[in-house]
């Protein structure tokens, strides 16, 4: 029941959103139905819930930790929506980059569709069964779709086409990939093909591999466009710049997030195969492959929301090949995707606010946040910080277990390389964000800039406390769920 | 009962062949309608011995999605926009049925090598299958035109389905409703986009799009 809960009270409170009237009211269900999720999510954590729909839907250690991220962020990105939607000017106005005018998509509709894609994330992570899996997925595509569109000018409408055809055609890449799988389970008769996670693994080598192997590509490439590997990340930078902030965390924290748990679910089928080092090989060259994508991007990148999309390729790089090396790596890797989830949060939240003071997402043009946004500007250096993996925040400490399991393993030129991307990352993001934040800011912005409120910097202040913590000190029932989620992927 | 079945596949190749010769959008939306309705009798007649209320179910879904729901909703977006033709698309039109010939055969060619582990309805239905995949998602690449690019979706989705009646021995009838009913809302929501394009671009040739690069 409480599997259901997750699932269905999102989707009621979202058709609640649609018809409510009233503006604050309607707001109010983002934090309400936040709260009720993450009590349901909690309480999993103490008590197991049994499975349902015959175990199509069963909460294992991958499943809980990645619902735990999904709804830890949007508990904070809920408050963080309701105090960006006050501020939010109404009616028409001037685009700053353009100078052309436009008006906001209907707020109910906002309202609803972010709590139908978290409905659709929440699918994703209790799915055992292939065929729903790959539903959930191709839903979150569509409640995604008309948020990044919540701006109504040319460019957000850009990135929402370009969102929905590439990840649509991703996606049905990935139906191939059921279908190719469904043709490796062997004939028995009588009986249906089993497409459940558990039921596959059961029959372990009796799989035929060719089409094993053939199935794991198809669900790769499908759900890794999802996922945003290079180089099939196109999308991404598009999306996560032109969304409202609050969307591109969620984006990045979750939904990322979430198209990878889609890629670890065939890995474990292929894995108890036998053909583990198969899948494996592809997820670091496309882990690698991602990092050195990203690091080109980044390099010299003039918009900061784009370069925060950048990073996000990367860091998906970064778990990719965790997984990929396995062993202490594997564990790594767990704990990195809870990492960058909150920090990319955190930062997407921060970038709201630089942009609502400055107008602009122009590098360039952003001086003396310091000055003009005190606490922004410290949460902004604060991330910048954490995302590059600098101690003591929490990425350092899963970036360097990733490390320290590819060097166990033997891995040394991935771990060269490894390294080396990261300095370059790290020097592309120090040049951009040490500028914005020092300085004096112009008189032209001191003019404009209005004050922080509350509901906008105290949520990504959470996610900075909670990544510091992360850094210092792993708790025992999270370490103990990111060792039950490695081992589930073969590593320890 | 093997000549109805070939007969069927062999329709398939040719509304791809249609949706690649055509320039006007009208006849692509029939093209795909009837693609829809082709399905809906693969599906009868490859479970022909064994029609239980599943397989009719699953029929009225797809026949009423692919078949009649798409294109009437696809027509009324084409009136909405009012455009009707394909104009200078990427890659023309002769080029375009090379292609597709070249695609076909390509297909022929690996549906000849793959080691099937199970029967088969007929020896053309996996090629055909990588071929209507291959033919949508060349308009989506070949096409300016938004809505041609949905038609390339649907036609690839289509080709999809055919691997899957043909190849696939039993899969769940609620995934395959919860897929149809995943493709209906993205078409859904893909119209709802190209009529916003539309509106601010005056046009839904997607070349009009360069704000958003490195």
């Amino acid at each position: 029941m409480v599997l259901l809960g997750l699932i269905f009270i999102p989707v009621v409170m979202g058709l609640l959103a649609l018809v409510l009237r009233h503006d604050a009211s309607r707001r109010l269900l983002l934090p309400v139905t936040a709260v009720i999720h993450s009590a349901l999510t909690a309480s999993a954590w103490f008590d197991a819930p049994g499975p349902v729909w015959g175990g199509w839907l069963l909460l294992d250690g991958l499943g809980l930790l990645f619902l735990s991220i999904t709804s830890a962020l949007f508990l904070v990105a809920s408050f963080y929506a309701v105090g960006y939607l006050g501020k939010e000017d109404r009616g028409q106005r001037q685009d700053f980059q353009e100078g052309v005018i436009f008006s906001n998509a209907p707020e109910a509709a906002f309202v609803a569709c972010l709590l139908f894609f978290l409905a659709s994330m929440t699918l994703v992570t209790l799915c055992q069964h292939f065929g729903l899996l790959w539903v959930g997925v191709e839903a979150t595509t569509l409640a995604s779709a008309p948020l990044i569109y919540f701006h109504r000018h040319r460019r957000s409408l850009e990135a929402t086409w370009k969102y929905l055809m590439i990840c649509s055609v991703g996606i049905a890449l990935a139906l191939m990939g059921y279908l190719l799988l469904a043709i490796a389970v062997p004939e028995t008769p009588g009986t249906g093909v089993p497409m459940v996670v558990s039921e596959l693994m059961r029959l372990g080598t009796s799989l035929h591999t060719v089409w094993l192997k053939a199935a794991f590509i198809f669900f790769l490439v499908g759900y890794g466009t999802k996922m945003g590997l290079a180089p099939l990340h196109t999308w991404l930078p598009d999306a996560h710049s032109e969304s409202p902030s609050v969307v591109s965390a969620l984006l990045s924290g979750a939904l990322l997030n979430c198209a990878f748990l889609a890629i670890l679910r065939p890995l474990q089928v292929l894995s108890a195969a036998g053909e583990g080092p198969f899948g494996r090989e592809l997820l670091v060259f496309f882990g690698l492959l991602s990092m050195a994508v990203a690091a080109i991007f980044i390099l010299g990148q003039e918009d900061y929301k784009r370069m925060l999309a950048y990073s996000s390729v990367e860091h998906m790089g970064i778990i990719s090949l965790g997984v990929g090396i396995g062993g202490g790596a594997a564990f790594g890797a767990m704990l990195h995707a809870v990492n960058h989830s909150f920090v990319k949060g955190m930062l997407f939240m921060v970038t709201g606010n630089i942009l609502a003071a400055y107008k602009t997402k122009n590098t360039r043009k952003v001086q003396g946040m310091l000055r003009l946004i005190p606490v922004t500007g410290v949460l902004w250096v604060l991330g910048f910080l954490a995302i590059t993996g600098s101690p003591p925040f929490g990425p350092f400490l899963s970036e360097f277990t990733v490390l320290k399991g590819m060097l166990d393993t033997g891995h040394t030129t991935a771990a060269v390389m490894y390294l080396l991307l990261l300095a370059i990352i790290f020097i592309g993001m120090t040049s951009v964000v040490l500028k914005m934040s020092q300085g004096a800011p112009s008189e032209a912005h001191q003019s404009m800039a209005s004050r922080e409120i509350y509901a906008t910097v105290i949520p990504p202040a959470l996610l900075a406390v909670a990544v510091t913590v992360l850094g210092v000190y792993v708790p025992l029932p999270l370490q103990a769920l990111l060792h039950n989620a490695a081992s589930l992927l073969g590593g320890s | 009962m093997g000549i109805w079945v070939d007969s069927t596949i062999i329709f398939i190749v040719l509304t791809n062949f249609m949706l690649l010769a055509s320039s006007r959008l009208a006849a692509l939306v029939r093209g795909v309608a009837l693609q829809g309705f082709t399905l809906g009798a693969l599906l009868l007649l490859t479970h022909s011995d064994n029609l239980t209320y599943r397989v009719w179910l699953l029929v009225v879904a797809a026949v009423g999605i692919k078949g009649i729901a798409f294109p009437m909703f696809l027509k009324r977006t084409l009136n909405n926009i009012n455009v009707h033709r394909e104009v200078e698309p990427y890659i023309g039109y002769s080029l375009s049925i090379l292609i597709g010939i070249a695609g076909l055969l390509l297909s022929l060619w690996i549906g000849s090598r793959l080691p099937l582990p199970g029967p088969i309805v007929s020896t053309l239905a996996i090629p055909v299958a990588f071929s209507t995949m291959l033919t949508g998602f060349f308009l989506i690449i070949s096409r300016k035109n938004a809505l041609t690019q949905v038609i390339g979706y649907l036609a690839a989705e289509n080709g999809i389905f055919v691997f899957g009646v043909t190849a696939v021995h039993s899969s769940s009838i609620w995934v395959e409703l919860g897929i149809l009913l995943d493709v209906l809302v993205a078409v859904f929501v893909m119209g709802i986009a190209i009529h916003h394009i539309n509106k601010e671009f005056e046009s839904t040739d997607v070349d009009r799009f360069s704000s958003l690069k490195d």
